[in-house]
């Protein structure tokens, strides 16, 4: 059981990283490309807003905790 | 994605990694046992390789666009992670990655770590050496096999990506072993920033294509998000570094990310 715990936490870790919250947005921003990339709108704007919003969020997260 | 680009990509995300393995096998070679130390790192390289070897021709077998989805996702939490790191550690908000400190640290631990020595083997430093590598080498692994499997023809890039890796593992290892010291004087935090822009570009652009995406001007498209990228990434540090110049300095932060391994 212990074995599973540690295995499960090294990949989390691995790839979720510091914050769990990058992940969960970046996931988010491809479903919603994938939805309006099927209605055809110019659903390739996303990602790069994506970007710029989830990373000012993780960094304004990393220093808030820290303060 | 030209050539240029992938052997570059994957030469700097391999190089940082490398001289943190570099850092604690040469902490414990020099305090414990040489021996050990490179059976550990002959293990891990052994290790990595089967890893390599078993993921490898399995990812050349997914569909493109599905590999690409999933690829981009991975290469975008990757990116971001660094990038947030790099610019956290730019704007002084975390302290500077400090190989010297963390090989003293290494050393301090090494040498008051006990001895157990079963079969010739000094087993506090086989773990710890292995560990290292394995770890590091590991996110080298993952990064060579995503890059180099969404470069056209799987194979070939995945070839070229660990082309990549090879010249930064053959560059370490040679300077590690001619200088005997850890290799303090890498710009470890700018080779960062770079990766991780180019981790998160690539992220993005891969993610969105295989979301459904048609980028305006096909893969030149890629520029134009590496320039965002940089832009905003620069202007985030920018930003940082006047709101601290502004606020009291967060002596705890800096204090604890000054012992972080990566």
């Amino acid at each position: 059981m212990r074995f599973i715990v540690n295995f499960l936490r090294f990949w989390y870790d691995f790839i979720v990283g510091d914050d769990w919250m990058v992940a969960v947005g970046v996931v988010a921003a491809l479903v919603v490309t994938a939805l309006l990339a099927r209605v055809g709108s110019a659903a390739w704007i996303i990602m790069p807003a994506a970007v710029a919003v989830v990373l000012t969020v993780s960094l304004w997260r990393a220093i808030q905790t820290s303060q | 994605m030209s050539i240029a680009f992938l052997l570059l990509a994957s030469f700097l995300a391999s190089a940082v990694e490398f001289v943190e393995a570099t850092t604690i096998v040469l902490a414990v070679g020099v305090t414990r046992s040489w021996r050990s130390a490179l059976t550990g790192v002959a293990v891990a390289t052994v290790a990595l390789a089967v890893v390599v070897a078993a993921l490898g021709p399995a990812l050349t077998l997914i569909p493109i666009s599905a590999l690409r989805l999933v690829v981009g996702t991975l290469l975008l939490i990757f990116g971001l992670q660094w990038l947030r790191k790099a610019i956290l550690r730019s704007s002084g908000y975390k302290s500077l990655h400090d190989e010297d400190a963390i090989y003293h640290r290494e050393v301090a631990e090494a040498r008051e770590a006990g001895t157990v020595v079963r079969a010739g083997m000094d087993w506090y430093a086989f773990t710890l050496s292995f560990k290292g590598v394995f770890l590091e080498g590991l996110e080298v692994a993952f990064i060579v096999l995503t890059f180099g499997s969404t470069f056209g023809s799987g194979a070939r890039g995945i070839e070229l990506a660990a082309l990549g890796a090879a010249a930064a593992l053959v560059l370490v290892a040679g300077v590690g072993v001619v200088v005997h010291a850890p290799l303090s004087r890498v710009p470890e935090n700018t080779m960062k920033f770079a990766v991780g822009a180019m981790l998160t570009t690539f992220g993005t652009f891969w993610g969105a294509e295989g979301a459904g995406v048609h980028w305006p001007g096909s893969d030149a498209a890629i520029l134009g998000v590496l320039a965002f990228v940089l832009a905003v990434s620069f202007g985030l540090v920018a930003f940082l570094r006047a709101q601290r110049s502004t606020a009291p300095v967060l002596v705890a932060e800096v204090a604890k990310s000054g012992t972080e391994e990566d």
